[in-house]
């Protein structure tokens, strides 16, 4: 018995020290093809267009509610006063995150579903989602906003950018299949894009405008990101000098084996 | 060595006596460490024990204060889990290193039992460790089961909804069974909550309890080698074994500049890949679980994937579940299963080599499989692969006989 109780002191005296020692598919809806966001995360200028996109044109109805402002201003390199100035509507103080306008409940009562919460939109979707679903609205008559998206058939989100990018039409095409049995279905295929009206941008500068906004919703779904990375080298940086030591401490002990 | 065991292999007195006196400290490092015998042969196979070893600890201590800070309530986990990534101070480099870690545990784990499979580890006199082993598996399965409900994310959700399911096919008991599991009629706050504490105390204490024993019985029988030869049949006349060098200082520093490696690697993924393409964080769980609305694919993660291939492959929802249980618990029986004289694939013929290699093709292929949609040729697919995967354990007794093996020298070369 004292041999048996010896023996488990040993195992917890050596898995302790063991363990001492180491101490130190995207989705897509609708079938549509995706166009490149092409953001860069590293352009401050663009990320402070896109939070003033994202606070003028879609926090009147989506929140972001786990991002704060002094988190957007230290990022952004953005003073309190910009931030106040610029960006904070409907908040009192930096520490408050981004709430939407619209009460949930009206939301759900109007649109029929509440807008998304956008915090983390660009993770669970993908920027090139967003990017391509925001121009991708086309002039659909019988949709009670007017409009429906090829990216997201029948979302219930109207056409909020009307103003910049005006509106177009979709052009489709139809396929007519005849399968084994003589049955006929036809498949419609989406071809391209055709201006219907003007909007206050062109083409070009509309693209600026959502690629800005999707690097600020790339942006706050993962604050972090670019600190992590650069802590990131760091850690490999100092691991690579531990594993020289080590390698050398290795050949050391193993010098007398043969 | 010699002069390390002169450090703390004979206390002449002071504070070392002190506590060998009350504790046998240093009779446990010579027993485990100084004088524990392994073979010089060790190549990189032999790493992942000590790498999972390491795993396990990032995933205590990490665990640790991702508990300080989560929230195990349906209306709070995952706003609690957004916390941690945002507000919690380095909340976010400790959540990462969980959910990198859990990853990498079955990356480490796999590799580390198809070792066994390439040397014969789990053969005689080494049965009990390899049958400890596969219950650190299964308990392995059930703690990241668990542990990827805890986000409250829409693939945590639907992930487990579909998998608790499936003890729903089981006859007569099916349905109650799977309500207690939930402990709810659907997946809700109540099953949040058991998991969380089969996650953070029920599983964790079963896991370190049987990490204990495998490195007990290890240690009993001493550890196997590249060429599957016992080593303490050839003692040198200090009774130590002529091929074996000591645990430390030979393997301990070996073991760290592997560790090191795998840092490097694991650091990769953590600080530039943390979502490894959707692999290690799946892209729907960064939606919030949401009972109206199922996922268009709802797959589970990775490393659960081949056992996943096997079950759809099954057209009956019984005989699905019950092949998918077959599939994870059939490497229990290796040691029986497995005729040869020998142990090591060094000197196995080319049928057990062939075998070995449809093996894996089979096991990576259903692991692909398991993500793709359950459809056309995928189902194909998985039909033949899973065939293969049975076939290289229902066959075993019969190839492993009439397989040719070479000559096993008598010392490691």
């Amino acid at each position: 018995m004292n041999n048996y109780l010896k023996r488990i002191a040993h195992y917890t005296v050596a898995t302790t020290l063991a363990g001492l020692l180491a101490a130190p598919v995207f989705a897509a809806g609708g079938g549509a093809e995706l166009e490149k966001a092409d953001i860069d995360p590293g352009q401050i200028p663009s990320l402070q267009r896109g939070a003033s996109n994202f606070m003028n044109y879609c926090s009147g109805c989506h929140s972001a509610q786990y991002v704060r402002f002094n988190t957007i201003g230290k990022h952004l390199e953005l003073s309190e006063e910009q931030l106040v100035d610029n960006l904070m509507f409907n908040a009192e103080k930096t520490f408050e995150t981004i709430r939407s306008a619209m009460p949930a409940a009206d939301a759900e009562r109007w649109y029929g579903t509440a807008p998304p919460d956008l915090s983390l939109m660009a993770r669970a979707r993908g920027a090139d989602y967003i990017y391509t679903f925001l121009k991708s609205f086309y002039v659909q008559e019988e949709s009670p906003t007017g409009v429906d998206n090829i990216v997201m058939p029948a979302t219930s989100m109207p056409h909020v950018l009307w103003e910049l990018q005006g509106y177009q039409r979709a052009v489709f095409s139809e396929h007519e299949e005849t399968d084994s049995e003589g049955n006929v279905s036809t498949t419609v295929h989406f071809e391209h894009f055709e201006q219907v009206s003007p909007g206050t941008l062109d083409a070009e500068d509309y693209d600026i405008f959502v690629r800005d906004t999707v690097n600020f919703l790339a942006y706050i779904a993962e604050p972090i990101r670019g600190e992590r990375r650069k802590i990131g080298t760091w850690v490999i940086m100092y691991l690579i000098v531990f594993f020289i030591i080590a390698l050398m401490l290795k050949k050391q002990i193993w010098k007398d084996v043969h | 060595m010699a002069k390390i065991e002169a450090e703390v292999g004979q206390p002449k007195g002071g504070f070392m006596k002190w506590i060998d006196d009350r504790f046998p400290f240093t009779e446990t490092m010579k027993y485990h460490a100084t004088e524990y015998y392994a073979s010089k042969n060790f190549n990189f196979w032999y790493v992942f024990g000590v790498l999972a070893m390491v795993v396990l600890v990032i995933q205590l201590l990490t665990g640790i204060f991702l508990t300080m800070n989560y929230k195990p309530a349906a209306e709070e986990a995952f706003a609690s889990v957004e916390y941690i990534m945002r507000d919690v101070e380095w909340g976010w480099l400790i959540r990462y290193m969980h959910s990198t870690g859990a990853s990498f545990f079955f990356i480490v784990v796999y590799l580390h039992m198809f070792r066994a499979m390439l040397y014969g580890s789990y053969k005689k006199p080494r049965e009990l460790i390899w049958i400890i082993g596969m219950l650190i598996f299964f308990v392995l399965m059930a703690e990241a089961f668990a542990g990827y409900l805890l986000p409250w994310g829409q693939m945590s959700y639907w992930g487990a909804q579909v998998i608790i399911s499936l003890f729903g096919a089981i006859p007569g008991i099916g349905e109650a069974l799977v309500e207690i599991i939930r402990g709810d009629y659907s997946i809700s706050d109540i099953t949040l909550n058991r998991f969380f504490a089969l996650h953070v105390i029920a599983l964790p204490l079963a896991l370190i309890g049987l990490v204990f024993v495998h490195i007990v019985a290890l240690h009993e029988v001493g550890s196997n080698n590249p060429d599957g030869i016992e080593i303490k049949e050839h003692k040198g006349p200090d009774g130590v074994p002529l091929d074996g060098v000591a645990f430390h200082p030979y393997h301990t520093s070996k073991d760290l500049v592997a560790i090191i490696v795998f840092l490097m690697v694991f650091s990769f993924v953590l600080f530039f890949a943390p979502e490894m393409g959707g692999y290690f964080l799946e892209y729907a769980n960064f939606e919030p679980a949401n009972i109206k609305a199922t996922p268009e694919h709802i797959a589970p993660v990775w490393y659960f994937t081949p056992f996943y291939a096997i079950l759809r492959a099954v057209p009956d929802k019984l005989w699905g579940f019950i092949l998918f249980g077959l599939s994870v618990v059939l490497p229990v029986f290796l040691p029986w299963l497995d005729r040869a004289r020998v142990k090591s694939i060094r000197y196995r013929g080319w049928i057990y080599k062939s075998a070995l290699t449809l093996f894996v093709i089979s096991f990576i292929s259903l692991g692909w499989l398991g993500v793709q949609p359950a459809e056309g040729i995928y189902v194909l697919a998985a039909r033949i692969f899973a065939v293969i995967y049975f076939a290289f354990f229902l066959l075993m007794p019969y190839y492993t006989t009439i397989d040719k093996t070479k000559p096993v020298p008598d010392r490691v070369v």
